[in-house]
């Protein structure tokens, strides 16, 4: 008994920096809309600062201090942040602005590297709190019980400057409608970046004062950002109360996990967001999601057209290049390009569900993981013939979107993105804890293609056959009725309700071909690899895909493909250099900031100013 | 005090108000009439800068308006009452009005919470309800009040009547009318002709976004055919 009460108070005192992160989230998404995935980044900041301030400060007011001041830095540097990186994109598409938050992250990430360096710290101990108490003869330590103490009275200011101060009301006015509050003349520029300021300070507070129990490392913002996801989702998107119950839910799991349960660790706080939402499909204590409320939405869509002459003319002259290219090219160069076709198919998957589904998943690469695991279990296991095992990706990929699908169509918005991700979690989990089956993180090795295709060449016309088959297939698709039923569901989900469309219906069905050919995508890039590792069903994998669709542009039927071009070239180019994180990180922002459509629409945008401007100028 | 010249809107590719100009003098009270889709809203939202006019001027107190933010817009004294009311629906009715308080401003009425509730005797029975627990009619009070916070020295209603019960109609024309008396200017966007002129000083009548009269209702009684062929009676 006393043991057990010893593992709570161990969770409850984990549950204190875990809140103080989520609750800085939870605010800034329900003002701003920003799924600011670079959140764990100001976490990881707050953990350095605080450990270089505690440093040079002495004693109990040096120590205490240090975490006061590391909130406030923090707090201005997420305000620098808002201002350079956001405030020039607020009118982008929605959740266009993730993309410039992972940049951040890559940025912050090496500017760490460069300050702090590549070693951890161990942050030091509170001064007057370094031994336990015992409690029940059970030891505790000192330092937990002062964050319990200390984690109410967090909860109560913020609960305050909410209900009861004016800028708490102006935040709450402005999370259900902000250009309202505009128009009865309150600065929103100035609301936003101080409610990102306040939220990054809150992340900053919560990497210092969590010092004590964990050190600072560069690892510490992926680490945490999973966690303080899901504590948000499940209080629900912008409810402090709910982050606070999630924050003691999900810590207090934890703990008694890695005790009576360690292989559930990786994947028990997804388990339990996927309940929670199953259940409830906004989280505990969260309200619910209106599409496209006030001052949320931007100009209506432009429909997409099939291409005229010219356009099949130029991707009739692009193919005819890449068949051509094995003649001439080195074999380096058609490896490149087979990484390229692949993961524009897999990219093209996300963008026929997210830009004319109007679904964003955050879990694609369960289906891109799912079906290269697919085929190289088969062969591994069973020494199925390639074109068989190849034939399964799609089908297995297809199957799991299907039962992904049948529980997350239900929700919208940020929590269907949240769910996919849950799932996708248990997907890789499995792939890295079932280590009879899948050999864990050792992977599947000596996955190759059958003979006839065993050879660069052969494969890269493979490659090239399927990769741009699936994709003109899939866009071909979209211009088909299905198409149509898609895209109405997604602009106006009533009125194509009342037109006898079942929405849900065929959004399911979208889900699951968006699923099947990501796992297409799976089969090539096992099959070019030779292997299979848990890192094609990370996280990761899932957001790269992400990324390049936005920055490609999510209302153009090429922004997938080329913003998969774009960024398998970049990255070719800029890891040979030793900070390219930085580097890659400052391409991504540049490229949101200056076209905020994508490259393709900011392309286009462009040629159709510079056709019409003749014609605008005689009106 | 508000001058629109010849201003063109759109929506995305659709035109929605083309060369449209007016005045509003200090004191007045304009009704604008039209029917459905004739533009109202659109002139409103240009004024407010929601919608940014293309072309041609907005000038309040001799300050060109296009491009400023809309909060600015509001600063400047110009209040602006939707016509779908959006009221903040999670925020209790005296959150409501505190988000719309700025201080006073010279030219302008000054109003307190308890002065509003006087006004509006409703709201101040429901100062603690939120307000999705509202009627319609106290939702629409509720938007006047709040936007009234930021002492405007110019009031733009859009559609202060609509969907209202008949009752509360009366009582919103009584107050149109003791706003004017306390000195304020008012602009409100009507279909509904009688409630106008219970209250307007003069009408601006657009149809197709261009305007196609601009007078007192004596001069448009004089006219049957405008009022037939512009407003639906």
């Amino acid at each position: 008994m006393a043991f057990f009460l010893a593992q709570f108070l161990t969770g409850l005192a984990n549950a204190a920096a875990l809140f103080l992160v989520a609750s800085g989230l939870s605010l800034i998404f329900g003002v701003t809309r920003i799924v600011n995935f670079a959140h764990g980044s100001f976490y990881m900041l707050g953990a350095f600062i605080g450990v270089t301030l505690m440093e040079i400060l002495p004693g109990h007011v040096g120590f205490w201090g240090a975490i006061l001041l590391t909130g406030l830095a923090v707090g201005l540097i997420g305000a620098v942040v808002e201002m350079v990186v956001l405030r020039p994109i607020y009118r982008a598409p929605e959740l266009f602005q993730l993309v410039a938050t992972f940049g951040v992250i890559l940025v912050i990430q090496d500017l760490a590297l460069m300050i702090w360096g590549a070693e951890d710290r161990m942050g030091p101990r509170a001064p007057g709190l370094r031994g336990v108490w015992r409690i029940f003869g059970e030891p505790v330590p000192k330092y937990d019980i002062v964050l319990i103490a200390i984690t109410p009275f967090i909860l109560f200011a913020l609960w305050y400057l909410i209900t009861r101060t004016r800028l708490g009301v102006l935040v709450r006015a402005a999370t259900q409608d902000r250009e309202m509050v505009g128009a009865l003349g309150v600065n929103q520029a100035w609301l936003f970046t101080g409610v990102f300021a306040l939220g990054s300070a809150l992340a900053g507070l919560g990497g210092a004062l969590q010092l004590p129990k964990g050190g600072a490392d560069l690892l510490m913002d992926f680490n945490i950002i999973g966690a303080v996801f899901v504590v948000v989702v499940i209080g629900g998107m912008g409810s402090l109360p709910g982050a606070f119950i999630a924050a003691v839910l999900i810590s207090v799991l934890n703990v008694f996990g890695v005790t009576y349960l360690p292989q559930s660790t990786l994947v028990l706080m997804y388990v339990v967001m996927a309940i929670v939402l199953i259940v409830r499909p906004y989280g505990l204590l969260g309200r619910e999601e209106v599409a496209g409320e006030h001052g949320q939405v931007g100009a209506p869509e432009t429909p997409i057209r099939p291409y005229g002459p010219l356009g099949m003319a130029l991707v009739a002259a692009l193919i005819a290049a890449l068949a051509i290219v094995p003649v001439f090219a080195e074999q380096f160069v058609m490896t490149l390009i087979v990484d390229m076709i692949i993961f524009a198919l897999f990219a093209a998957s996300l963008h026929f569900i997210l830009g004319s589904g109007g679904l964003v998943s955050f879990g694609h690469a369960a289906f891109f993981g799912g079906g290269a695991y697919a085929a190289a279990l088969l062969v591994y296991h069973t020494d199925t013939p390639m074109e068989l095992a190849f034939l399964f990706a799609p089908l297995a990929a297809g199957l799991l979107a299907l039962a992904i699908g049948w529980f997350c169509i239900r929700l919208t918005g940020v929590y269907f993105a949240m769910l996919t991700l849950a799932f996708s979690q248990l997907v890789w989990s499995v792939a890295f804890q079932w280590r009879d089956v899948t050999r864990g993180d050792d992977g599947l090795v000596n996955i190759w293609p059958a003979e006839w295709l065993n050879a660069p060449a052969p494969f890269y016309y493979f490659t090239l056959a399927l990769g741009v088959g699936g994709i003109v297939f899939l866009r071909h698709v979209i211009h088909s009725p299905f198409g149509y039923a898609l895209r109405a569901g997604r602009d106006s989900p009533r009125q194509a309700e009342a037109t006898g469309i079942d929405v849900k219906r065929v959004q399911y069905a979208a889900f699951a071909l968006a699923g099947a050919m990501a796992g297409l995508a799976g089969g090539l890039f096992v099959f070019s690899k030779g292997s299979v590792f848990p890192t094609t069903l990370e996280i990761g994998e899932s957001f790269d895909a992400l990324i390049v669709v936005f920055l490609g542009g999510v209302k153009t039927l090429a922004g997938g493909v080329v913003g998969a071009g774009f960024m398998t070239v970049v990255e070719d180019w800029l890891t040979r250099l030793e900070y390219w994180r930085l580097l890659l990180g400052l391409v991504i922002i540049a490229v949101v900031i200056l076209m905020p459509e994508g490259i393709v629409g900011s392309l286009r945008t462009l040629w159709n100013r510079l056709r019409h401007t003749d014609e605008e100028e005689v009106r | 005090m508000l001058s629109v010249e010849r201003i063109h809107s759109y929506y995305g590719k659709a035109h929605i108000l083309s060369d449209l100009s007016f005045e509003v003098r200090r004191g007045e009270v304009v009704a604008l009439l039209g029917r459905n889709g004739a533009g109202k809203s659109t002139t409103m939202k240009s004024v407010m800068q929601l919608v940014r006019p293309r072309q041609g001027q907005v000038t309040f107190q001799g300050r060109n308006l296009v491009g400023e933010p809309a909060f600015r817009v509001a600063k400047t004294g110009i209040g602006y009452v939707p016509e779908d009311r959006r009221i903040f629906t999670d925020l209790t009715v005296i959150e409501n009005l505190e988000v719309g308080r700025q201080p006073a401003r010279k030219d302008a009425p000054h109003w307190t919470v308890e002065q509003l509730f006087q006004i509006f005797p409703n709201l101040s029975e429901r100062r603690g309800n939120r307000g999705k627990h509202m009627s319609g009619g106290e939702q629409q009070m509720l938007t006047i009040a709040r936007t009234l916070m930021g002492n405007p020295s110019l009031l733009l209603l859009d559609e202060p009547s609509e969907g209202i019960a008949p009752v509360i109609v009366e009582q919103m024309a009584a107050t149109i009318l003791r706003l004017k008396a306390e000195g304020l200017t008012v602009m409100i966007s009507e279909q509904n002709l009688h409630f106008a002129r219970a209250v307007a000083d003069r009408a601006i009548i657009i149809e197709g976004g261009e305007k196609k009269f601009d007078g007192s209702f004596t001069e448009l009684e004089a006219h049957p055919e405008i009022r037939d062929a512009y407003l639906s009676v």
